[in-house]
């Protein structure tokens, strides 16, 4: 069905698609870079004209403070995720052939399931009267209750369960493919558990730490709802930043020089690490 | 260090599990609380569950969420469709490594600058924000995940089927409707089901691309939650998570055969 150039049903597969990603995807990203140059309006939210007012805007040391913040809060995010999730990965990956799928499908489960929902059953968990502090106050650890609700440590934990499949499922897809015999190779030659896993598996499952971590940091910098939820809006990510300029602050080009910030600065992130893997290439190769 | 499943091993795997659970069924549990507190537990009461029912605001924000999942699920699972066909058939075509970035770009793309950008758009095009601007922003981001979903069924699809049919005179057109399209439904279907889920559950995109009168599920939920715990949003969760929990399961379960059944053809072959 595809041997000719000129066969319709492929003119009219790519090209409704390639028009509905033209107006959905291409022009509403250009949009936002546009905007991002524009003066902010007096009765429209923008006004014609170029001016890197919104840029200058970022320097301002509250706005880099959020920066810092959001970046240092998903860094952990991730960290914690990969520290929890790689163990986990790994025991699922080397469970009996035939548990797996259903190990797999409870991780699934929680991967599909509304975030929010999930970030809402926290503060079940965490509150004054939460679950954690009844049965603190009941087993008689504590007196008063903890204050665990409305802190960055709650933010934290929040991402940490709402992102954890998403550091699970990369990462249990590269450790089932691993080759075992590798593994069985190192030892026999004198290899110690460390150094095999150090110098064997880490490597051999670097596609699915990488693709995990990404999987984790990104959404983690822009989850604004779990920090609004669970941090009480004292912690600010990146997010709730970029949120606040479209749905409350209504400085729309300010919003949109953070999110061309934001794309171009993990835009570099995805670039220094194409680079890094090839030079690791190229080493082993030479 | 591997290949045996020790007890350690299965009590790590146990927490491990737990921590991705727990929450929830707590949350389920507490959802038929009688008493109002949320840590006291007073018996087992449907009482939530029947003040959902007289629940307006909260009745008229699940129906535009099922008719925007519906609607925006069906238009992505047909262009899901054509675009995992596009790429595993057609490794030349004009723009495609442009139609192979945007169609893969909502999977890394932080949902807010989705949003936002679909916002500077409809706002350009001076289209009326609401229930279409919602599903059209839905169709745009669920689609890339229906294309995956056909895209991984596609490759090592057997072909000579479709070229015998096209051999025989059948159009391009009836031999994708006849052909392919039956050899493809379990991940079409399966990729609706995905579409479905994600759009129900959909927070940020929603809220950045609604309008006035078009409040879906997820936004009242959220708006909800910042003022606390309570226990008719941990009915309506519980509900929420029942439906797409059955979605995800029914996904599994078609890939699951569809898989199976490949690989027995291919055994056989």
């Amino acid at each position: 069905m595809t041997r000719s150039r000129s066969n319709p049903f492929r003119r009219v597969a790519t090209g409704s698609i390639f028009w509905w990603l033209f107006i959905f995807a291409l022009i509403p990203n250009a949009m936002v870079v546009m905007v991002s140059f524009m003066p902010r309006g007096e009765t429209e939210f923008v006004e014609l004209g170029l001016t890197l007012e919104s840029y200058g805007k970022l320097l301002d040391p509250l706005y880099l403070q959020v920066f810092w913040e959001s970046f240092w809060l998903a860094t952990l995010t991730t960290l914690l995720c990969l520290v929890i999730g790689y163990p986990f990965a790994y025991i699922i990956g080397r469970a009996p052939r035939h548990l797996r799928p259903l190990l797999v499908l409870l991780v699934i489960i929680p991967f599909w399931t509304s975030s929010l929902v999930r970030t809402y059953a926290m503060m079940i968990l965490l509150g004054t009267q939460g679950v954690i502090n009844t049965a603190l106050i009941a087993l008689g650890l504590i007196t008063e209750p903890l204050e665990l609700l409305f802190t960055p440590g709650a933010v934290v934990a929040g991402l940490v369960y709402t992102l954890l499949p998403f550091m699970v499922l990369p990462l249990y897809a590269s450790i089932e493919k691993l080759d075992v015999r590798l593994i069985e190779a190192a030892r026999d030659l004198g290899a110690r558990k460390l150094t095999t896993f150090r110098k064997v598996i880490i490597p051999l499952t670097m596609p699915g730490i990488v693709a995990g971590c990404m999987l984790v940091f990104l959404p983690g910098l822009g989850m604004y709802y779990v920090s609004d939820i669970l941090g009480g809006a004292k912690t600010t990510l990146i997010g709730n930043l970029i949120q606040r300029q479209f749905l409350s602050a209504r400085d729309w080009p300010f919003g949109s020089a953070l999110s061309v910030t934001l794309t171009l600065t993990m835009a570099l992130m995805l670039w220094a690490y194409v680079v890094a893997a090839r030079r690791a290439a190229q080493k082993v190769e030479a | 260090m591997l290949t045996r499943f020790n007890a350690f091993n299965a009590v790590s795997l146990a927490l491990g599990i737990a921590f991705l659970h727990l929450p929830i069924a707590l949350l389920v549990v507490f959802s038929f609380n009688e008493s109002k507190l949320v840590t006291v537990w007073g018996g087992f009461s449907l009482k939530w569950y029947g003040a959902l029912l007289h629940n307006e605001a909260l009745l008229g924000a699940a129906w535009v969420s099922l008719k925007v999942a519906v609607t925006s699920s069906t238009l992505a699972t047909v262009l899901g469709t054509l675009a995992g066909l596009a790429l595993a058939r057609y490794p030349r075509f004009a723009g495609r490594a442009l139609f192979a970035g945007m169609v893969s770009a909502p999977l890394v793309m932080p949902e807010v600058i989705t949003g936002l950008a679909l916002l500077l758009t409809f706002v350009g095009l001076s289209l009326d924000r609401g229930f279409t601007t919602i599903t059209l922003a839905h169709v745009t981001f669920t689609m890339c995940f229906v294309t995956m979903v056909v895209k991984a069924r596609l490759a090592g699809f057997d072909r000579s089927v479709e070229e015998a049919a096209m051999d025989l005179g059948c159009s391009p057109f009836k031999t994708f409707f006849v052909i392919t399209l039956p050899l493809i439904a379990p991940a079409v279907a399966s990729g609706w089901l995905l579409a479905f889920t994600l759009s129900l559950d959909d927070l940020v995109i929603s809220s950045f691309t609604t309008g006035p009168g078009a409040t879906t599920l997820p936004m009242l939920i959220y708006s909800q939650a910042r003022l606390g715990v309570n226990p008719q949003i941990n009915a309506v969760s519980t509900l929420l998570l029942g439906v797409i929990s059955a979605a995800v399961l029914l996904a599994t379960v078609l890939e699951t055969r569809a898989n199976r059944r490949r690989e027995r053809e291919t055994a056989a072959a």
